[in-house]
C-alpha cells in the first residue's frame, strides 16, 4: 500500500551504522567466514539470550513496547476499562462535556465517549491486525521468488506491482471496497489485492542482492537446494526488514481502516470505530471539537507507538 | 534522436505499456468483482431475477467476456471514455473532465506547499546532523504518517476557520482561498516521509568527495551548497514523482473533507448511487494520470543530467 | 587544539597531534614536519591514520572525528587533491566551469579573465585542446584527465602547500607515473610544498624525499627516503618494502 510512501517510511537513514551490509551478520556471528549451513539455527539459538538485554537498553524500542502496549491493553482490556456501553444512547444528555458519569463527555447521541474510544481502539486494532496478515504473507512470498528466481517471473511480478502501484491508494482501494460491498470483508479484500506490494518489492531487492553475496554463491556451490539456501540464508536477514517493514505498514493500515470508515466505506455502525466517531463529530467541530480530534489523536499515538516499535527493532537487529 | 534518447525511450515503452494494459484489464476487471455481478448490486436485492437480466441485457453485460473486453478498450483508447453513466447518462469522459480542473489544482497546490515545507526542513536537518534540531526534525515523520489526510483538514479547518476565520471551511467557492487548506493537508501528510527522505539523500551527497574538493579549494559554503543541492534535487525530483499517487489519492479523500466539487466527489457520490462506469473511469483516470508524471518527471531527470542525457 | 603558523622555514608542523571519533583514538599525538618547497611522504595501510592527518591539516575531517589534542602549524595557502577522481568533482557541470568558479569566487577574477586562467590551468596540467574541454563534463573525461582537472581546481587556488590524499591509487599504473611526473613538475615550476598520502611506499619514493611511516595512528618510522628505505629501522617499515613489487632508485627526486 503506497509502497513508496510506506517502505520510505521504514528505511533506516542513509547515516544509521550498520545496514545490512553484514547480510551474513545473522548467519556467521563470529565473524570466523564459516559458511557452513548446518549450523545456521544454532547460531541464531545462541544469540537469542543477549538480544533481549540488548532490546531493553534500546530507548526507541522500549518507547514503542510501552505506547504500543499501553493501547493495545487499552483495547484487549476495553470491556473491563469501558464505563458504559459504547451503543448505549442517551439522547437527553448528549453533547455533554467531561463529568463524573461520563469521563470525557458524550456524543450528539448520548453515547459516552470514553468508551466508545475503547471500543474503537479494539475494533480498529482488531481489523487492522488482521488485514496486514494476507498481504504481508504474499508480499514476502512473491518478492522473495522474485528477488531470488530473477528472470521472467521477476519482470511480470515487477510489472504486476507497477499495475497496482499506478492507482492511487484510496482510489483503489475504494473502488474494490466498493465492488465488494462496504464493511469489514471489504476492508480484507480490498487491503489483500493491494496491499502485499510494499513487502514485495523489498523483499524482492534484499533478496536480489543478497541471493549475489558470496557465501549465498559459496552455499549453492556446496551442494546446498534453492530451498535451503533461501530458508537458511537468505530468509533470516530478510525477514528482518519485512518485520520492520510491517511494524510501519500496520500504522498505514490503522490510518486506512480508519479513513475508510469515515467515508463511510469501511467499519459500519453501530460498531463503534475511530473513524465513524470521525465522521459523527464532523458536524459539531466547532463546539465539540474533541469529538473528532480525540479519536484521531489517538490513531497518532498508536502510530507513534509502532513506529517508534519498529525503529527500535531496527535498531536491536542492526547492532547485530 | 540521440542514441541515450532511443534507449530511454526503449525502456520507458518496455515498461510503461504493460502498466498502462495492466491499469486498463484490471479497471474492467473491478465490476466483475462485485458478488452476484454489477446489474444486481445495481437494483438491490429486492430486484426479480427477470429484472437483473434485463438491465444486464441493457448494459451489454450478458455478452461474452472477451466482446465485453474489447468494447472496454476500444471505449477508453478511442474515446477516452470508460461508459456512460449510468447516473447522468452521459459519457464519462465529460464528467470527468468537467471536475478534474479544481482536482488538479489542489493537487499542484499540494506539490508546491510539500517543496515549501521539505526542502529547509530537510537540509536543516541535514546540516545540523545529530544536533538538537535533526532530532526534533527527525520525529515528524514517526508522527506524521500516522496522522490521517482528512483528520489533518479536519484540523486545519478548527484552527483555521472556525477559530482563526482566514480561510474557509470549504464550498470551493472562494477561488485560490478554498484550495489552500486541503492543498495544506495533503501536504502536511506527504511531508514527514519526504523529509526523512530527502534528509538521507542530502548526507549522502554531503558525504560526497566533489564537495571536499571544492570546499578545499576555498569556496565559500554558500556556494558550495549550491552544487550540492543540485545534485540532491534530481532524486528530489524523482521522489516527487514517485509520490504523486499518493499526493492525488489524498487530495481526492480530502475534497470530501472540505466539500469541494472536483474528481473526489465524483468517485463517493457514484459509488453512493452505484454508478459503476463513473467509479471505473476516475480510477482508469488516475492511473494514467500517475503513469504520465511517472514518465515526465523520468524524462525531466533524464535530460537535466548530463551522464544520462548524452549517448555513450 | 591550537592552529598557528608553522614553524620557519616549514610550511606544516604538526606537533602531538591526536584524533579521536566515539569509537576511540584513531590518530595518537603525532608529530610531523614540513619544510617548505619539500615534497613528504605519509605511508601506512588504511586505518593507519594517514589520511585523517592530511585531513585535520585542512580541517576537513569526516562528521564525528574530532581533533582532540595538539597543533597544527601552517603557513601559507593550502590546497588538496582526493583520491578518487570520479567522485572528486560535481557530475552536473562542466569541468570548466568548477575551475572558473574557483578563479572567479576564490580569486575574485572576472567570468572572462576566470576563463583564460581555466585554459592556462588547463594546460599546465597537461589536458590537451583546453579550450574545448572546458565545456566538457567530467563523465566525458578518462580517470587521468579527471585527476588532472582535480589538480587545476586545487591550482586554480594558488595554493602553496599541496596536500595528496592518494591521488593516484584510483588510476592506473601507466596513467599513475603520468600523474606522479605531473605532481612534481607542478612542486618544482611553482614551488609548491606537497605532502603525500599513500599505501604504497613505491608511489611516494617517486616523488618525496622525506617520509614518515604510520602505523595504528603513530608514526612509527620517519627520515629519508635513502634511510626509510635503504635501511629500514622498523619491522613494520620492512613489512611495507617487502609487500612493494619494485621501488624506483633511491634518489630519483
Amino acid at each position: 500500500m503506497s509502497a513508496d510512501l510506506v517502505a520510505a517510511a521504514a528505511e533506516p537513514p542513509a547515516d544509521r551504522p550498520g545496514r545490512p551490509e553484514h547480510p551474513g551478520a545473522l548467519v556467521d556471528p563470529a565473524g570466523t567466514g564459516e559458511t557452513d549451513p548446518r549450523e545456521g539455527s544454532e547460531r541464531i539459538a545462541r544469540r537469542a539470550d543477549p538480544t533481549w538485554r540488548r532490546a531493553l537498553r534500546t530507548p526507541a524500542f522500549v518507547a514503542g513496547v510501552v505506547i504500543t502496549a499501553s493501547i493495545v491493553v487499552a483495547a484487549v482490556f476495553a470491556p473491563l476499562l469501558a464505563t458504559h456501553d459504547p451503543a448505549a444512547q442517551d439522547l437527553l444528555n448528549g453533547l455533554q462535556g467531561p463529568s463524573a458519569a461520563h469521563w470525557l463527555g458524550t456524543d450528539q447521541l448520548g453515547r459516552d465517549l470514553y468508551s466508545r474510544l475503547l471500543y474503537g481502539a479494539r475494533t480498529d486494532l482488531r481489523i487492522a491486525g488482521l488485514a496486514v496478515v494476507v498481504p504481508f504473507v504474499t508480499g514476502v512470498l512473491l518478492g522473495t521468488v522474485a528477488g531470488y528466481v530473477g528472470g521472467r517471473f521477476d519482470w511480470v511480478v515487477a510489472r504486476v506491482v507497477d499495475t497496482v502501484v499506478a492507482f492511487p491508494f484510496y482510489v483503489i482501494v475504494v473502488a474494490v471496497v466498493f465492488a465488494v460491498g462496504a464493511g469489514e470483508k471489504g476492508i480484507y479484500v480490498a487491503l489483500a489485492l493491494v496491499g502485499w506490494v510494499t513487502y514485495a518489492r523489498v523483499l524482492r531487492n534484499t533478496t536480489a542482492v543478497y541471493r549475489a553475496s558470496p557465501w549465498v554463491v559459496a552455499a549453492r556451490g556446496g551442494g546446498l537446494s534453492h530451498g535451503r539456501v533461501v530458508v537458511r540464508h537468505i530468509l533470516p536477514n530478510t525477514l528482518t526488514q519485512a518485520v520492520v517493514l510491517l511494524m510501519n505498514d500496520v500504522v498505514f493500515v490503522i490510518v486506512a481502516v480508519v479513513t475508510l470508515s469515515y467515508l463511510g466505506l469501511g467499519v459500519q455502525p453501530p460498531t463503534p470505530d475511530w473513524g465513524t466517531m470521525i465522521t459523527d463529530g464532523k458536524a459539531f467541530i466547532s463546539t465539540q471539537w474533541w469529538l473528532s480530534v480525540a479519536p484521531g489523536a489517538l490513531v497518532v499515538y498508536t502510530g507513534i507507538g509502532l513506529s517508534l516499535l519498529g525503529d527500535g527493532i531496527a535498531d536491536v537487529w542492526r547492532a547485530e | 534522436m540521440t542514441r541515450g534518447s532511443l534507449r530511454w525511450l526503449r525502456r520507458t515503452v518496455l515498461t510503461v505499456v504493460p502498466v498502462v494494459i495492466g491499469v486498463v484489464l484490471a479497471t474492467f476487471f473491478l465490476l466483475r468483482l462485485v458478488p452476484g455481478g454489477p446489474a444486481a448490486a445495481i437494483l438491490g436485492d429486492q430486484a426479480t431475477d427477470q429484472a437483473v437480466a434485463d438491465l444486464e441485457a441493457e448494459l451489454g453485460l450478458d455478452r461474452p467476456l472477451l466482446a465485453q473486453l474489447w468494447s472496454f478498450v476500444v471505449s477508453v483508447v478511442v474515446h477516452g471514455d470508460s461508459g456512460t453513466s449510468l447516473l447522468y447518462g452521459v459519457p464519462t469522459r465529460e464528467l470527468i473532465l468537467d471536475r478534474v480542473g479544481v482536482s488538479l489544482e489542489i493537487v499542484a497546490l499540494s506539490v508546491v506547499f510539500t517543496v515549501v515545507l521539505v526542502v529547509p526542513l530537510a537540509l536543516l536537518a541535514a546540516l545540523h546532523k545529530d544536533r538538537a534540531i535533526d532530532h526534533v526534525i527527525r520525529v515528524v515523520p514517526a508522527v506524521g504518517l500516522a496522522m490521517p489526510t482528512f483528520w489533518v483538514g479536519l484540523l486545519l479547518i478548527l484552527v483555521f476557520a472556525v477559530n482563526l476565520g482566514w480561510l474557509p471551511a470549504g464550498g470551493g467557492d472562494q477561488g485560490i482561498r478554498s484550495l489552500v487548506l486541503p492543498a495544506a493537508a495533503v501536504a502536511v501528510s506527504l511531508t514527514p516521509v519526504l523529509v526523512r527522505t530527502l534528509r538521507a539523500q542530502l548526507l549522502e551527497v554531503l558525504d560526497a568527495d566533489f564537495v571536499a574538493t571544492l570546499t578545499a579549494a576555498g569556496l565559500p559554503r554558500r556556494r558550495v551548497l549550491v552544487h550540492v543541492l543540485r545534485n540532491a534535487a534530481l532524486p528530489t525530483v524523482t521522489l516527487f514523482g514517485l509520490n504523486i499517487a499518493y499526493m492525488i489519492g489524498g487530495t481526492l479523500v480530502v475534497e470530501r473533507v472540505f466539500a469541494i466539487n472536483g474528481l473526489g466527489a465524483l468517485m463517493f457520490d457514484s459509488i453512493g448511487s452505484r454508478d459503476f462506469p463513473v467509479v471505473q473511469g476516475v480510477a482508469l483516470f488516475c492511473a494514467v494520470l500517475v503513469v504520465l508524471v511517472t514518465v515526465l518527471t523520468d524524462l525531466v531527470v533524464n535530460r537535466l543530467d548530463p551522464r544520462t542525457r548524452i549517448a555513450a | 587544539m591550537t592552529r598557528t603558523a608553522a614553524a620557519p622555514g616549514h610550511a606544516v608542523t604538526v606537533r602531538g597531534l591526536t584524533i579521536a571519533s566515539r569509537a576511540g583514538t584513531l590518530v595518537h599525538g603525532i608529530d610531523l614536519d614540513v619544510p617548505a618547497g619539500a615534497a613528504v611522504g605519509l605511508v601506512g595501510e588504511s586505518g593507519s591514520g594517514k589520511s585523517l592527518t592530511l585531513r585535520s591539516v585542512i580541517g576537513l575531517l569526516p562528521r564525528g572525528v574530532e581533533i582532540t589534542g595538539g597543533s597544527v602549524g601552517v603557513t601559507g595557502r593550502l590546497g588538496m587533491v582526493f583520491q578518487d577522481p570520479s567522485s572528486a568533482l560535481d557530475p552536473l557541470v562542466t569541468v570548466g566551469s568548477q575551475v572558473m568558479e574557483v578563479c572567479r569566487h576564490v580569486r575574485g577574477m572576472t567570468k572572462a579573465a576566470a576563463r583564460r586562467r581555466a585554459v592556462e590551468l588547463f594546460e599546465e596540467v597537461g589536458i590537451p585542446d583546453p579550450e574545448r574541454r572546458l565545456r566538457s563534463y567530467p563523465h566525458e573525461l578518462s580517470g587521468g584527465q579527471r585527476q588532472r582537472v582535480v589538480l587545476a581546481v586545487a591550482l586554480a587556488a594558488e595554493p602553496d602547500v599541496l596536500l595528496c590524499d592518494e591521488p593516484t591509487t584510483a588510476l592506473d599504473v601507466t596513467v599513475q607515473a603520468q600523474v606522479l611526473a605531473l605532481i612534481e613538475r607542478l612542486r618544482v615550476d611553482r614551488g609548491l610544498t606537497v605532502v603525500f598520502v599513500s599505501h604504497d611506499l613505491a608511489v611516494v619514493s617517486q616523488v618525496c624525499s622525506t617520509v614518515s611511516v604510520m602505523q595504528a595512528g603513530r608514526v612509527v618510522e620517519s627520515g629519508t627516503i635513502d634511510q626509510v628505505v635503504g635501511a629500514p629501522q622498523h619491522p613494520y617499515t620492512r613489512t611495507l618494502l617487502d609487500a612493494v613489487l619494485e621501488i624506483p632508485e633511491a634518489g630519483a627526486p
